[in-house]
């Protein structure tokens, strides 16, 4: 069985979280630019004088692809490298894939990845 | 010496300084001897020198000319930077249509209106400036209100010489950056149909009127004649004519139209609205910067003397000391130096110090910028909060502001070593024929600090800054409410306001290929509420 592993994490993390995957035996990641808010809700600005929210910060989103019995260590993998300890450091979580093939060779699920 | 062309200009000639005044220094050596003799105008053939400094003194209006149109790129830049992304596209158009329209009116009627009875009358200067284009439309002697002349640069020998035509081009330039300040303080809100009419009325009618009334020699640059209040309204390269004219514009045009969608909550509290590029904003600064040195250093209008060294290194430093005051007053203010701030605190000092910069010494010069920077945060921020007039880039507290500050800093600081009568015929600055010493020398342009006219120059350049605020604001205001009617409201829809004027008014995005640009709101959404980046 395949799992989806995805992260939000602080973009600068990026590096570090790819190098401690790539350590882990786990290979080919997306990556997409998002936007998003936790338990702050953003944050206020000044800009000329006057208040604005910043009620979306720019957050990387990570997904990956991984035998369902990785999923643990995957996840373990990515806290410990996208970790600085303070707030807005990101979640993970995971969800079951149904069917992963292959675009070039049409294989599926485990061979897939 | 310096002021050698104006003191045998008859009375009409304008405050600006003289065409085509002296040469260059050896020149100038040669005109001083022929004044001597030739009180009326003595045409004799020109020497090579005299042809060489005459020349000289063109090519420095000419490149004058060119880097002050320069800034019209900071200025795009500037207020591009300051607006959102959603709306770069129509700022930007505003920015360069704003030249096509006001020279177009500025050529057509504007010139001849400002400067038909300009001229400058100096032996050996025979080379179309020593007689006026045409005389006064509207009022006569020391109370000329208009002049009439050189419509569309025709009408005889004169209009086609290289003087008048180096001097129409530089003052196109000067009525150009008026013509584009409201473009900022109006900016994503202002239908364009309506900012191209503005880009017409204030080349051909606006700005003109102020300008006859102080370079062109009108009745405010008479003052010191008329009413003996020093050498009149003084104002060397147009803190007052340029950019108070502009930026009280600035202010009525944002009173009319009404802060943007999103800019103030129901309880009236004033919310940020970013501008998407900093960076861009940043680089406009320092491109007007450039061209300033264009401004307020070629208008000497010749190389003679020299002096535009000084007026050089007076506008550097007034804009490092007005940068430097803006910067730290809104670090005091705000807790961050808020970069818009910082560049607004650079603009602002040397708006101020455009109209004084050839009559005071340097250490004025830093503190006038200092209080220019000073100044503009607290404007800035009285706008904003106070009077509750949204203006996206600053404009009113940098140009309206500064240069009534400007104007008024020339009745305080002026030194009174400038604008004296090298000739000794008795006439000063703006052709004053008051004020002499014991000589019977005219006395140069002198501030309140320096005792001698100073009050009554006060005096002058109160009276020229009420006249700005009352009859420039009423002007202005009377053509953006006329301009209500005639185009069904000068604001664009409130839906094309929420989509951004760029597709809607232009037809185009300004930047196609970024995701967000071009993302709408619902119809209850206000944008302030969704992160600037989105918008």
């Amino acid at each position: 069985m395949v799992h989806l592993v995805t992260a939000v994490i602080k973009p600068f993390k990026l590096e570090e979280v790819k190098e401690a995957l790539t350590g882990a035996g786990i290979q080919g990641i997306t990556v997409s630019e998002v936007k998003g808010s936790g338990r702050q809700g953003g944050h206020t600005e000044t800009y000329r004088g006057s208040e604005y929210v910043v009620e979306f910060l720019p957050k990387l989103r990570v997904d990956i692809l991984c035998a369902s019995e990785d999923v643990d260590r995957v996840m373990e993998t990515i806290a410990t490298a996208a970790r600085t300890g303070k707030i807005g450091d990101g979640k993970i979580w995971s969800t079951s894939v149904e069917r992963v093939m292959r675009v070039r060779t049409g294989e599926l699920d485990i061979e897939a990845l | 010496m310096k002021n050698a062309p104006q003191s045998l200009v008859g009375r009409m000639l304008s405050p600006k300084r003289l065409v085509i005044s002296g040469a260059i220094a050896a020149s100038l050596i040669t005109i001083f001897a022929n004044s001597a003799f030739a009180q009326d105008v003595v045409v004799e053939p020109l020497s090579a020198t005299d042809k060489l400094g005459q020349n000289t003194n063109l090519l420095w209006i000419v490149v004058g000319a060119a880097m002050v149109m320069f800034m019209q790129a900071g200025f795009a830049l500037l207020e591009v930077g300051f607006v959102r992304a959603k709306n770069a596209g129509h700022t930007m158009a505003m920015n360069i249509a704003v030249f096509g329209t006001g020279a177009t009116g500025f050529f057509l009627v504007g010139y001849a209106l400002m400067f038909g009875g300009y001229y400058v009358r100096v032996p050996g200067f025979d080379w179309g400036y020593d007689h006026a284009l045409g005389s006064a439309l509207v009022g006569s002697g020391q109370w000329v209100f208009l002049w009439k002349g050189g419509w569309a640069l025709t009408g005889g020998k004169f209009a086609l010489s290289g003087a008048v035509l180096g001097y129409f081009l530089y003052m196109l330039a000067f009525m150009d950056t008026a013509a584009t300040i409201p473009t900022g303080s109006m900016a994503e809100r202002w239908k364009f149909k309506s900012f191209v009419a503005w880009g017409f009325f204030c080349g051909a009618l606006y700005y003109p009127l102020f300008g006859a009334w102080t370079w062109g020699g009108g009745w405010l640059s008479q003052l010191g004649n008329s009413m003996n209040l020093g050498q009149g309204y003084t104002d060397f390269a147009g803190s007052g004519v340029v950019h108070a004219v502009g930026g009280v514009a600035a202010l009525t045009g944002a009173l009319v139209l009404g802060p943007r969608i999103g800019k103030y909550s129901k309880d009236g509290k004033s919310r940020g609205l970013p501008g998407h590029s900093i960076a861009l904003a940043g680089a406009g600064t320092l491109i007007l910067m450039f061209g300033w040195f264009g401004f307020n250093a070629a208008s000497t209008l010749q190389i003679a003397d020299g002096q535009f060294a000084l007026v050089a290194a007076n506008t550097a430093i007034a804009g490092a000391f007005g940068c430097v005051g803006g910067m730290f007053w809104v670090w005091k203010r705000t807790g961050k130096p808020d970069p818009g701030m910082i560049m607004n605190g650079l603009l602002a000092g040397l708006v101020a110090i455009t109209a004084s910069c050839a009559f005071v010494d340097p250490w004025a010069a830093a503190v006038i910028g200092l209080i220019a920077g000073f100044l503009v945060v607290e404007a800035v921020f009285f706008v904003d909060h106070r009077l509750r007039i949204d203006d996206p880039v600053g404009a009113i507290g940098v140009h309206f502001v500064n240069g009534i500050w400007g104007v008024l800093a020339v009745g305080i600081f002026a030194s009174g070593k400038y604008g004296i009568d090298a000739f000794g015929t008795g006439l000063g600055w703006n052709s004053t024929t008051t004020h002499l010493d014991a000589s019977g020398s005219a006395t140069g342009v002198t501030g309140v600090l320096y005792g001698g006219t100073g009050w009554g120059q006060l005096g002058a350049q109160a009276i020229g800054a009420l006249t700005i605020i009352i009859v420039m604001g009423a002007f202005s205001w009377g053509f953006f409410k006329l301009s209500n009617i005639v185009f069904g409201g000068i604001r664009s829809t409130r839906e094309d306001e929420i989509a951004g004027l760029d597709v809607p008014e232009m037809g185009v995005f300004a930047y196609p290929d970024f995701v967000g640009t071009s993302e709408t709101f619902a119809e209850d959404e206000t944008p302030s509420k969704v992160p600037y980046s989105k918008v």
